[in-house]
């Protein structure tokens, strides 16, 4: 199975979060790690929010745009991996061999999502919207060739 | 979250490495693996009621040391070194890469047949149990039992060193023979329970992309990666509904998955960079990489795949290997040349009873415009064909041929 690992910080930190060199080591072991285990499919970290911009669709059907940092957010994401493990207790366990760094005082937490497979829709996806998910599929595939 | 599956997961992650470092210090994979099953043992007993340490891994490994240290004495093995190595456990840590490939090698060494090294493999680097192993291999298990205790046995009884052997390039094919074996038993998996195959595969690719960790300056461990991504990349693509193969042609290429896509090719960009003459698996990633880099069938880069299975017939060359060529030189040449080139693979013996040289042979006839021969062509393989299914998939084609 594949899951999406999501790392979140809170927003309001995120000034306290620049990445030292010592951080960044301490990272770069454990993706090593990580890519030793074989389980690594890919990953990249995230610009703060500094650097971001939110679109929002109000409920009064306005469409506004917010500038960041997104400092009031709870949870604000800084980074992601994809890896391929045999189950959601090995994600956990891979998870928690994060390196974090409680001097700043900060929470992070890192969220983890198993993707979908085709065949966990099961009689929810008919035909109908498999065809239109493969549309879909077909355009960014022929996005990414013309790219 | 449940505690047993907590520790299973542990398991997974950590067996490998201990496994291999209790091998070192034991010189003996079979003993290692008993006191690794031991440490497991131990942990199921005490961390659901005293909890999960917080660092589950250490644990595993000190206690397993421990372990080993009593084995050793007991067993009256009383190499000062062997029990000083043993106490040492800042080499433990130090070791730990070096110990894994050691622990790969001695999995799919020479001395065992190659049934048993696949089984092996799973056990020892998988981190796989015997009932997992039999239900994906669709064997008893008592099959798998017997199979790995016995291959254990004949480690010990060759002596075979625990080490990485120093004939590398010798040694290297056997190893990633063992993993792409792993990954066509999954990947070509038509009974049985297709998902827990999948998982097989899934393991091949694990362990192949930990083989190109532990040896990044080598090319074909890449290679082989590159390949088995890129063909399991379609593995949504190449099976309709009801489970009836689709050919690469007939494909829905937006359904290939795009993660493995980028993955394999970055793969089997990392084999080219490394400057070295490449193998038969990075070869063959290569051929998968034009089918991936076209946007359709119809824009396939035909004269550089009959370059590709031109270098690939003289690195490893082989009768399909041949016959595939054909297949390429008939879209990248037409069927003239193509019935040549095949004609050519008719005449190796090997090819006799092989039913793909005449269900080949009969399309590039009709092309040709000579369907009688074509239908008397494609009858024949019809009767060498495997199985039923392909055997009706020929004699449809034959008597579209005779109908023209």
């Amino acid at each position: 199975m594949r899951v999406l690992v999501m790392i979140k910080g809170n927003g309001a930190d995120e000034d306290r979060i620049a990445p030292t060199t010592e951080m960044l080591a301490r990272m770069g072991e454990y993706n090593e790690e990580l890519v030793k285990a074989g389980i690594m499919l890919g990953g990249e970290g995230l610009k703060p929010t500094s650097a971001g911009a939110k679109v929002v669709f109000a409920v009064s059907g306005d469409t506004s745009v917010v500038d960041g940092p997104f400092t009031e957010s709870k949870e604000v994401i800084a980074g992601y991996w994809i890896w391929q493990v045999s189950s959601m207790e090995e994600a956990v366990e891979w998870a928690k061999r994060c390196p974090h760094d409680p001097q700043f005082g900060s929470e992070e937490v890192l969220e983890i999502r198993p993707f979908f497979e085709m065949e966990d829709f099961g009689d929810a996806m008919t035909p109908e919207l498999r065809e239109k998910e493969e549309e879909l599929a077909r355009q960014i595939q022929s996005q990414q060739r013309e790219s | 979250m449940d505690v047993q599956r907590r520790i299973e997961a542990i398991w997974r992650i950590e067996s490998a490495r201990l496994i291999a470092s209790l091998s070192r210090l034991t010189r003996d994979v079979g003993t290692a693996e008993e006191i690794a099953q031991d440490v497991f043992v131990a942990a199921l007993s005490q961390w659901p009621a005293g909890g999960v340490p917080p660092n589950p891994g250490a644990w595993l490994h000190t206690t397993g040391r421990h372990k080993a240290i009593d084995r050793i004495r007991r067993d009256r093995m009383r190499d000062d070194r062997q029990i000083g190595a043993a106490l040492d456990p800042t080499l433990a840590a130090d070791r730990s890469d070096d110990d894994l490939l050691a622990l790969i090698f001695t999995a799919c060494h020479p001395v065992l047949p190659r049934e048993s090294r696949t089984a092996l493999t799973l056990r020892l680097l998988g981190g796989l149990s015997t009932d997992e192993i039999a239900r994906a291999f669709l064997v008893p298990s008592p099959t798998i039992g017997q199979r790995i205790s016995r291959a254990k046995r004949t480690l010990t009884e060759a002596k075979v060193p625990f080490e990485t052997p120093t004939n590398l390039g010798e040694r290297l094919p056997a190893v990633l023979e063992v993993v792409y074996l792993i990954f066509t038993e999954g990947y070509a998996a038509t009974s049985g329970d297709a998902w827990i195959r999948r998982d097989l595969a899934e393991e091949a690719m694990r362990l192949g992309r930990m083989l190109t960790g532990l040896l990044p300056r080598e090319p074909e461990p890449f290679g082989l990666v590159a390949l088995m991504e890129l063909q399991a990349s379609r593995f949504r693509a190449r099976t309709a509904p009801d489970g009836s193969p689709i050919l690469l042609q007939d494909q829905d290429r937006s359904r290939w998955d795009r993660t493995l896509i980028q993955h394999g090719l970055a793969a089997l960009d990392r084999a080219t960079a490394l400057r070295r003459p490449l193998g038969s698996y990075s070869v063959q990633a290569a051929i998968a990489a034009v089918h991936t880099r076209a946007p359709a069938f119809a824009d396939t880069d035909w004269e550089a795949i009959v370059a590709l299975y031109d270098a690939l017939g003289q690195i490893a060359p082989s009768p399909v290997v041949a016959l595939n060529r054909a297949v390429a030189v008939l879209h990248a040449d037409g069927p003239d040349a193509a019935l040549t080139a095949i004609d050519e693979v008719r005449t190796d013996p090997r090819m006799a009873r092989y039913h793909l040289v005449g269900a080949v042979r009969g399309d590039v006839l009709l092309r040709l415009g000579r369907p009688a021969d074509a239908a008397e062509e494609l009858e024949r393989a019809a009767e060498l064909a495997p199985t039923q299914r392909e055997r009706n998939l020929l004699l449809a084609r034959a008597a579209a041929a005779t109908a023209l």
